[in-house]
């Protein structure tokens, strides 16, 4: 039994006994009054900064920005801002800050925890015109860019001048910088590039009162004070809204191997783990795995998914990617490494890719296992970081907890950095189900010291639910520091701090609004 | 029966190429290379008919310089039964290649070659057709199905032409080659890896085949196509309808 945090454990079950469909509806969190409506001279003010192209009001171009990627949360903003410059930004929050209007910044709104999108009326501040790259310094391979960039785009960019970005992940058509470092997205090669905490050497943020703090360097050193930059990495928009990124990309590795591996059991999966750092440990660039659960639902509801072993079936495969400068050399390690796995017998069969096309038709099959879950309906999303042993028993204990249920348990993720995604796929959102999955596998992972939100955040859904991974003194301080630079809360508000941490201020006008819904 | 199947080892098809600064040619060095992906649709299509007992052995051949064994290694490792490497620096022209595989076809004494519509580096779509005439041989090519009927030793291949689909009956032996939409390739497999390094890749040059080699052309200048000029944004119909009319005249 975990000592901290139990108070705030039955909160989270709480608000999971709230939920009636599954998902965090608003009707679980009410509007908060102090924040006020939007009214004709907001709209005015902002069509003067922006311009009409940069208002939006309009209810279907409004849609897609009130809701998230999985169709799981939608809010009812009626104006969407998208400026174009870091001036821009400043003056729209000053006057939002002045007149107490909660927003919400939204990047690619590719987020799994609904952080990018409104609970209510929040006015969405969208990066997507934000979208310059400012200089590539080919020599200190540092990109400055505004935070509306995509990142599949600025990985083409810095491309062509043979480097490539640190992060990557199956929405880089459309997620965008800014949200990948108010996120510290994880991705696939956060095995051999590390997190957005050692990769971004600056930011650019405007804080909640407009004031533009400038923390853009490219040095790779500075210990001149604190480092403030940090908070606003995997801050979710809650402490600033990113204008501008400089950030370090390592040299495109001019040789890409490949492979994909069927093993018999979880617990080989590990040994090829650690096989696999030993043969090929400065090459090894992602070491991903996939369930067989996985795979088949993935083949079912993506007809461009092709199986790279047809012939072979296993409880577990793998994706292992290594990156280095020499082909030669590279492919003569990864045939030691497979031919020793082969013989002791922890590998039953695998491929390695023979050209680009095997290559990213093998990527294709582990990136889209999130889009064949969406197509086979609902989908619950857990992202767990798990001791190694532990890892997929929790996969086979939750399938064994719902077995009597219209229920396929799924498990795949980042085996390299001993992340876990466990997804339930069910035809429909039901409570039935949903009070079957919660509070056991957040309480599971609890009680492996485990975090309930490796690398997708808190956003709506889990700000609860904080208490099964940071201590009542973390989170109070968390509170205290939130309060600090959003005195008026309104930056995305009803996200990632449990609602006790949220330290409301009365409304201006003194009387409370009318809740809209 | 047996298959003679040509390879050759090219630029990856995703690769991004680069002009060498002096125009001489295009920058090869640390660039990723793979088999033609009109060569992997021939290996596949001949291990398939293997597969269908059809075939007995699939003989791969590849023509170039000491790097260009790394196909044949591929081709091996999808299930191919040996190898032969042309080992030569001259330039890989249609017509060398095309005199090469006669000379070892015959030597084979193969029923079927089998090889791609074109390389995709120099898109020549010429070394299949070649192959036959010198070998005196029918020819099908762009071939999109391939039916073999061994007891009247001949094949019905379909092929995709401009117009559609054509269907050829010609007698065996033949050339045939290959196009996209004839099989896709399966992945080679570690077991299989494995086993192609002991497979045998004979080792055979222009001379032992007694084939002279010709110079053909000589390569004046490559360079690079000109550069796309950006779309502009337009603000409105009517602006747009403006453009198209006035500046494009295209209404």
């Amino acid at each position: 039994m975990l000592a901290f945090g139990r108070w705030s454990r039955s909160a989270c079950l709480q608000t999971i006994l709230n939920n009636a469909r599954g998902a965090q509806t608003a009707a679980a969190i009410s509007r908060n009054s102090d924040y006020a409506q939007i009214t004709d001279h907001d709209v005015a003010y902002f069509r003067d900064i922006l311009g009409d192209r940069g208002v939006i009001t309009d209810p279907d171009a409004l849609q897609p920005l009130n809701k998230d990627w999985m169709g799981k949360y939608e809010g009812k903003s009626q104006l969407a801002l998208k400026p174009q410059t870091t001036e821009q930004v400043s003056k729209i929050l000053k006057h939002c800050n002045e007149r107490q209007l909660a927003v919400v910044p939204q990047g690619g709104n590719t987020g799994l925890v609904g952080g990018s999108v409104p609970l209510f009326d929040e006015v969405v501040l969208a990066t997507a015109a934000m979208n310059k790259v400012i200089s590539f310094d080919p020599i200190l391979g540092v990109l400055s860019c505004q935070s509306g960039c995509v990142l599949e785009q600025l990985d083409n960019h810095v491309g062509e001048q043979g480097h490539t970005m640190p992060l990557d992940l199956g929405a880089k058509g459309s997620c965008q910088i800014g949200g990948n470092v108010s996120t510290n997205a994880g991705g696939l090669r956060y095995l051999r590039y590390g997190s957005m905490h050692g990769n971004v050497t600056g930011l650019e943020v405007v804080l909640a009162d407009g004031t533009v703090l400038d923390l853009m360097s490219t040095l790779r050193k500075d210990n001149t004070g604190y480092d403030m930059k940090q908070m606003f990495i995997g801050g979710e928009g809650t402490l600033g809204i990113i204008t501008k990124v400089a950030i370090q990309c390592p040299a495109k590795p001019s040789s890409v191997q490949v492979t994909y591996l069927a093993v018999p059991s979880f617990q080989h999966a590990q040994k090829v783990f650690q096989k696999a750092k030993q043969h090929l440990g400065e090459i090894l660039s992602a070491f991903e795995f996939l369930d067989h659960h996985s795979l088949i639902i993935t083949l079912k509801n993506l007809s461009f998914i092709k199986n790279p072993l047809p012939d072979t079936q296993t409880p577990i495969y793998l994706v292992v990617e290594t990156s280095g400068s020499n082909a030669e050399h590279d492919y003569a390690k990864l045939e030691k490494f497979l031919e020793e796995a082969y013989e002791e017998e922890i590998i039953v069969d695998g491929t390695i890719a023979q050209d680009s096309g095997q290559q990213a038709s093998i990527w294709a099959l582990r990136e889209n296992i999130s889009e064949g879950l969406r197509h086979a309906g609902a989908v619950y999303k857990y992202d767990l970081s798990l001791p190694p042993n532990d890892m997929y028993k929790l996969v086979e204990e939750t399938r064994a907890r719902m077995k009597h249920l219209p229920v396929t348990v799924v498990g795949y993720g980042h085996m390299g950095d001993s992340n876990l995604h466990l997804n339930l796929s069910a035809a429909k959102y039901d409570k039935e189900i949903l009070a079957h999955i919660e509070p056991f596998v957040y309480e599971w992972t609890a009680d492996k010291k485990g975090s309930i939100s490796a690398e997708h955040g808190l956003g709506q859904m889990k700000p609860e639910c904080i208490g099964y991974s940071k201590s009542e003194e973390a989170v109070q301080l968390m509170g205290k520091f939130k309060s600090l630079l959003d005195p008026n809360q309104i930056l995305n508000p009803y996200k990632l701090l449990p609602k006790k941490n949220r330290h409301y201020k009365p409304h201006k006008d003194g009387h409370a609004t009318a809740v809209t819904h | 029966m047996k298959l003679l199947v040509a390879v050759k080892r090219v630029v990856d098809y995703n690769a991004r190429i680069r002009v060498k600064t002096d125009q001489t040619g295009v920058e090869l060095a640390n660039v990723k290379m793979s088999m033609n992906p009109f060569c992997e649709i021939a290996v596949e299509e001949a291990l398939r008919l293997k597969e269908q007992k059809i075939a007995k052995e699939v003989v791969v051949i590849t023509v170039g310089p000491k790097s260009s064994q790394d196909t044949i290694r591929t081709a091996l490792a999808m299930g191919a039964d040996r190898g032969a490497h042309v080992l030569t620096d001259a330039p890989l022209l249609p017509l060398n290649i095309a005199k090469l595989l006669a000379a070892v076809a015959k030597k084979e004494s193969a029923s079927l070659c089998l090889l791609g519509k074109q390389a995709i580096d120099d898109d020549c779509n010429q070394t299949g057709q070649m192959l036959a005439a010198l070998l005196k041989w029918p020819q099908a090519t762009f071939a999109f199905k391939i039916e073999i009927d061994q007891a009247a030793q001949k094949a019905r291949v379909t092929r995709e032409v401009d117009g559609g689909l054509q269907t050829l009956l010609c007698g065996l032996p033949a050339v045939i080659t290959t196009d996209l939409r004839l099989n896709q390739p399966r992945y080679a497999t570690l077991p299989n890896i494995m086993k192609a390094k002991k497979k045998p890749i004979e080792l055979l040059s222009p001379e032992g085949l007694g084939v002279t080699l010709i110079d053909g052309y000589k390569r004046i200048k490559v360079e690079e196509p000109a550069k796309r000029k950006g779309g502009v944004m337009v603000a409105s119909v009517a602006e747009l309808m403006d453009k198209l009319k006035n500046e494009a005249k295209v209404l």
